[in-house]
């Protein structure tokens, strides 16, 4: 479908983004748009006003903050996957954003538009929080920090109020660590059908600690905080990080849908859990 | 109403755009660029893929409003004077459609997939068109076109005084042919 009719403003800077979407009734921000266009071809979104950050180059690249990965909100999924920076400190973003749809939309999609839309079957919200991300935030007030606990709020709802900017997001350098995006999804839909994200770290033949973050458990991405209390101090062996994961469904509420069914999604999370425990130990 | 300036095949173009028009649209409506369809609009099928500054992009999920600045390249601009890109060939040859219908965004597809990759299994070649979808022939004629198109591509760049002509990718191609800029206008709404 052609969309409804909407004004189109491409800001110069994040400080004249932020005033436009301030003083607009129902703006919606424009990154990659492979989310938003999609809803507006559909009639499921009716801004008034679409902001495109797509001149904003200094929103676009990674840096190397010491302890963090600082990437721009308008680095595309294709960047990130190519960027050697990502490799080297961040190996699940760029695992789990190789899944992310396909090539043509890896190329306009962004990693911050993706986070922003917080599409409770995309693949990077659960990442991010598993790596206990931060969310650089300019709005009216100035900029702010937001831990990516505190981000998702509930189906396509973030913290992001009209007037902010999702600028970049930080992610913690993990030495020591491995990790695993494990995802089950349909061969033609690369949406998650239910994604795990582990990231482990091993003491010899035990696993110190893991975070585990499940994609599509429920409106929002969630850590399954019983699965990483049981990981710690287990032997790295498939067994024991299979048993491990037994709890991983405990406090989801995941979704009825065409793909699945909410008790086979928690049967899912349970298996994926275990395999992406495994995998990321090494085993 | 926007005002863009964008290069289609080797064309550049000065225009008026709604807002809301897509590129595909654009494409199609204003600059009479019908060798691009519109498949699924839900961003899934791939038939109207170009491809943007190289790189390939489904045109029914860019404004054309966002292509402003930009180079796109679509299947207009693989044969040349009805001399066949060699991946046009290869579809031809290995019998790699039935319908049709998804053949342009296949072969946009493709050429971005070579462009990185000059030499991909047929796995990677899988992974590449993962995003393009066929309803009729199913995907082996697929690969195999795109197998050998790639090994025609492979031995002319081994060899560019010969037959180089048509089997660059297609960001040469445009060059070799393009006008000097603002050569032509922008179909009848412009």
């Amino acid at each position: 479908m052609i969309p409804a009719q909407f004004d189109y403003v491409r800001p110069g800077d994040v400080a004249e983004a932020v005033r436009v979407l301030a003083e607009s009734e129902e703006p919606k921000v424009m990154a990659g748009g492979q989310s938003l266009t999609p809803l507006l071809r559909f009639r499921l979104a009716y801004p008034d006003v679409v902001v495109d950050l797509g001149g904003l180059t200094e929103l676009r690249g990674v840096a190397d903050e010491g302890e963090w990965l600082r990437i721009g909100a308008m680095t595309t999924h294709d960047e990130v996957i190519h960027d050697p920076l990502v490799a080297a400190h961040c190996p699940l973003l760029a695992q789990a954003t190789h899944t992310v749809a396909d090539p043509a939309v890896r190329h306009r999609g962004t990693l911050g538009g993706s986070l922003a839309h917080a599409d409770p079957a995309g693949d990077l919200p659960a990442v991010a929080l598993a790596l206990d991300a931060e969310f650089l935030v300019s709005g009216e007030d100035g900029d702010r920090a937001v831990p990516a606990s505190e981000f998702f709020q509930d189906y396509l709802t973030t913290v992001l109020d009209i007037g902010d900017v999702l600028t970049a997001v930080r992610f913690p350098k993990l030495t020591g660590w491995s990790f695993h995006y494990k995802k089950f999804s349909q061969t033609a839909q690369a949406w998650a059908i239910v994604g795990v994200a582990a990231a482990v770290r091993r003491d010899d033949g035990s696993v110190a600690e893991a975070r585990v973050g499940l994609t599509n458990m429920g409106s929002t991405p969630i850590r399954a905080r019983q699965v990483e209390e049981a990981c710690r101090g287990v032997p790295a062996r498939t067994d024991a990080l299979r048993e491990a994961a037994q709890s991983a469904d405990a406090g989801t509420d995941p979704p009825n849908d065409l793909s699945a069914q909410a008790d086979y999604r928690r049967h899912l999370a349970r298996v994926l859990t275990g395999r992406a425990l495994a995998a990321a130990a090494g085993l | 109403m926007p005002h863009i300036r964008v290069t289609v095949d080797g064309v550049s173009y000065d225009d008026q755009v709604e807002a809301r028009r897509l590129l595909v649209h654009y494409l199609r409506e204003q600059l009479g660029k019908v060798g691009t369809p519109v498949g699924c609009d839900t961003t899934n099928c791939g038939a109207c893929t170009v491809l943007m500054d190289g790189q390939s992009v489904k045109s029914c999920s860019v404004l054309a409003c966002q292509a402003d600045g930009h180079d796109i390249t679509t299947v207009e601009a693989l044969a040349a004077d009805g001399d066949l890109h060699p991946i046009q060939r290869a579809f031809h040859e290995t019998h790699a459609l039935q319908c049709g219908y998804c053949t342009p965004g296949m072969m946009m597809a493709a050429l971005d997939l070579l462009r990185d990759n000059p030499d991909p299994s047929d796995e990677e070649i899988r992974e590449g068109l993962e995003g393009n979808m066929c309803r009729c022939t199913g995907y082996v004629n697929i690969v195999r076109a795109v197998r050998e198109a790639a090994a025609v591509m492979r031995a002319t760049t081994a060899a560019p005084e010969s037959e180089s002509r048509t089997t660059d990718v297609p960001q040469q191609v445009v060059r070799e042919q393009e006008p000097a800029p603002q050569a032509a206008s922008g179909g009848a709404s412009s």
